[in-house]
């Protein structure tokens, strides 16, 4: 307390009374027990039942899992060393375990790449997922793609530079003609100069393809979790913002815009994701030119994204559907224009609504990647159904197998469910 | 009151000719003529579903109208988006529900059209909401979020945000009618120094009181016309219409 202030004010509290602790409303463990599992006869039964279960689970899986043997060569060898006892053989994760990770045919000796790959994948994603890192940090998530990319196919590193100045370039293209000659031309000129200079770019990196190069390997030889990991990330990222255009296009006054949308989300949505997957790995070629060899994973990171971006879409309309025409109002009477309003105003609004949605669509994509498997790509549990049962030395460790699988996938799904908790709370300003 | 300041000048501010709007069938807006000088303050009543607010709103095209033609300082109301920009970039609006942006504290609420739509720098963005914040007597509440304000100071927040893009005509529908009593009063004041410093303005109120200190015409409408207009106090007293009349006894009556 400042002297000028106690002499301007005839009363000036200097010693401020001690903070009492706030009521001690759990006060001991019993209390809290009697509280929240023994309140009334009924509760307390259920409480002993749920005990009852619980242990019974804990006495018949632990020693399972502690006595696990881990260094055989084979599930007979395991049984060998068990003799009958009740304990798992985690030695096929320790033998097979590289074949879950990174599938059948990636050469085991490029196994860094894909890891590298999934390390990096964290510092890109940072600062786009937390906004307190460094914003100097986006433009490695702005690089990531490629350089991810560049990892895991190998090959020249030329490639993916080319096709990331192709997409500045595109993006210049853009942003010049469409202050001058309104958005749909700007669209035209930057796919087309995107185009040209990726076109332009093969020729570059096709005469030099030992250029700064990694050893090539073919989609067909990616599998495992990381097959699950590239599928998973990279529809989510693409789903999100397709997601969300289609979501405005639905809200569109634009009657053909409008009718393309909602056209597309119906259609999708009223198809099974199998089906989807059926057309991308037979179907699709017919609708290429002959001779045109798009790659596999290519057309299911096409259909699968679409079919989350149909899913998004809806739940983002949800979410614009619930803000109150007032916060379009204001927007439009303070003059920003339609892009303006949407991207400072009503998403920001609208995708906080949705994060759960979102999440939900999210957590859902990536379990699905493993529907891959049904047309014969050896993703984690394609691989694990395939060659690693069907192999005559692990057929039958499907607990230990698939146990591990169900890991992975818990611990990722897990995690986004806590990140987008998390991002809920750090978002909540309405104070209701 | 500082007559001298709230002077009238021959300048039209919005001219607004043979105006019809339709919802559907639903005749709304009937041959609306309307012109308003600059610094005039305008307060328009009448009962509920009379077209007061469509009307207001179709100044700023917030509604788009069918018929006649809405002229806001010179620039002529078409469906030309440009045209549309200019107009709102020169007409605040208040709204019943103060419509603020809960996802931006208070400072970002009022620096956000000047920064994305006048391209100000954010600095003197900044220091401009402060000053508005000044004026509506909350500076003090910059940085919280709207929802952590009260009814009429978030309609002062909003009055101030209209204010940060220098709009030369303010539109207001039914500013404080959202308001418990208490709060109408700070409010009111802020409209009330708003039209002492030559704001021009078009009211949607049912407040008399303020109608008869700070307006210099009263418009009352009805089913979708204007039925009279004239100087508060000839208003007040001498209602010429018969649903004027009617109207003002229930009003005023209890
Ligand atoms: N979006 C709309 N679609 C159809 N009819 C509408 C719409 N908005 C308003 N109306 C109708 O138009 C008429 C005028 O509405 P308006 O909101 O302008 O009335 P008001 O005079 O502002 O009334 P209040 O004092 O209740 O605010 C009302 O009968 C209302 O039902
Ligand atoms: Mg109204």
């Amino acid at each position: 307390m400042s002297d000028k202030n106690s002499q301007s004010v005839s009363y000036v509290r200097e010693t401020f009374l001690e903070q009492s602790p706030p009521p001690l409303k759990e006060a001991g463990v019993v209390k809290w027990m009697r509280e929240n599992l023994f309140s009334g006869w009924a509760n307390s039964l259920l409480t002993i039942v749920a005990i009852y279960f619980v242990v019974n689970i804990i006495i018949d899986v632990w020693p399972w899992f502690a006595n696990g043997v881990w260094n055989t060569k084979s599930l007979a060898e395991c049984r060998e060393i068990l003799q009958g006892a009740n304990a798992a053989c985690f030695s096929v994760l320790q033998e097979r375990g590289n074949q879950m990770l990174f599938g059948i045919a990636y050469p085991a000796d490029q196994y860094w790449r894909p890891t590298l790959g999934f390390v990096l994948l964290f510092i890109a994603a940072g600062p786009v997922l937390f906004n307190k890192l460094p914003k100097q940090m986006l433009y490695f998530s702005a690089a990531y793609p490629f350089l991810a990319f560049w990892l895991i196919w190998g090959g020249t590193i030329l490639t993916p530079i080319m096709i990331a100045l192709g997409l500045i370039a595109g993006y210049y293209a853009f942003t010049n003609v469409e202050r001058l000659k309104g958005f749909a031309l700007g669209v035209v000129a930057g796919v087309a100069a995107a185009t040209v200079c990726v076109w332009l770019g093969g020729f570059i990196s096709g005469a030099l393809p030992g250029l700064i190069a990694l050893e090539v390997i073919p989609s067909r030889d990616m599998g495992g979790f990381m097959l699950n990991m590239i599928l998973g990330t990279i529809c989510v990222s693409l789903s999100l913002p397709l997601g969300i255009l289609l979501a405005l296009g639905r809200q569109s006054d634009l009657p053909i815009i409008k009718g393309i949308c909602v056209v597309f989300i119906e259609f999708i949505r009223g198809v099974p994701l199998i089906t989807l997957l059926f057309v991308a790995s037979v179907v699709l070629a017919y609708f290429f030119p002959p001779g045109t060899n798009l790659d596999l994973i290519l057309r299911v990171i096409i259909m699968i994204t679409m079919f989350s971006a149909a899913y998004i879409a809806e739940v983002i309309r949800g979410g614009l559907a619930a803000l109150p025409r007032g916060q379009y109002e204001a927007g439009d009477s303070l003059g920003l224009d339609y892009a303006q309003n949407m991207r400072l105003i009503i998403l920001p609004q609208a995708l906080k609504i949705s994060i759960p949605g979102i999440v939900n669509v999210a957590v859902g994509l990536f379990k699905d990647t493993t529907l891959v498997s049904v047309i014969s790509m050896f993703d984690l549990v394609g691989a694990i159904r395939g060659p690693i049962l069907g192999s005559t030395d692990w057929t039958g460790v499907y607990w230990e197998a698939f146990g591990f699988a169900a890991l992975l996938f818990f611990v990722i799904c897990y995690g986004i469910s806590q990140y987008s908790q998390w991002l809920e709370r750090q978002l909540r300003t309405d104070h209701r | 009151m500082a007559e001298a300041q709230m002077k009238i000048s021959d300048e039209v501010a919005i001219e607004i000719k043979n105006m019809n709007k339709w919802y559907g069938t639903f005749h709304v807006l009937r041959d609306i003529d309307l012109t308003v000088q600059r610094g005039e303050r305008i307060v328009i009543c009448g009962p509920s579903g009379s077209g007061k607010s469509t009307l207001i709103r179709c100044i700023n095209a917030l509604e788009e109208h069918q018929a006649g033609q809405i002229t806001v300082d010179g620039t002529l109301l078409s469906s030309d988006l440009k045209n549309i920009d200019t107009i709102r970039k020169e007409v605040g609006m208040c709204f019943q529900h103060f419509n603020l942006f809960p996802h931006l504290t208070i400072l970002e609420n009022l620096t956000l059209a000047p920064i994305w739509v006048r391209k100000t720098p954010k600095k003197e963005a900044e220091e401009t909401a402060m000053h508005y914040l000044g004026k509506v007597k909350i500076p003090d509440q910059a940085n919280k979020y709207p929802g952590q304000l009260s009814g009429g100071q978030q309609q002062r927040v909003a009055i101030a945000r209209s204010l940060c893009m220098k709009p030369r005509i303010m539109l207001f529908d039914e500013p404080t009618s959202a308001l418990d009593p208490e709060m109408i009063k700070e409010v009111l004041d802020t409209m009330i120094e708003l039209a002492e410093e030559g704001m021009t303005m078009l009211c949607v109120t049912h407040e008399m009181g303020f109608a008869r200190q700070v307006a210099n015409r009263v418009i009352f409408m009805d089913a979708g016309q204007i039925v009279e207009q004239n100087e508060p106090e000839e208003f007040f007293n001498n209602p010429k219409s018969e649903r004027t009349q009617l109207f003002l006894s229930q009003i005023l009556g209890h």
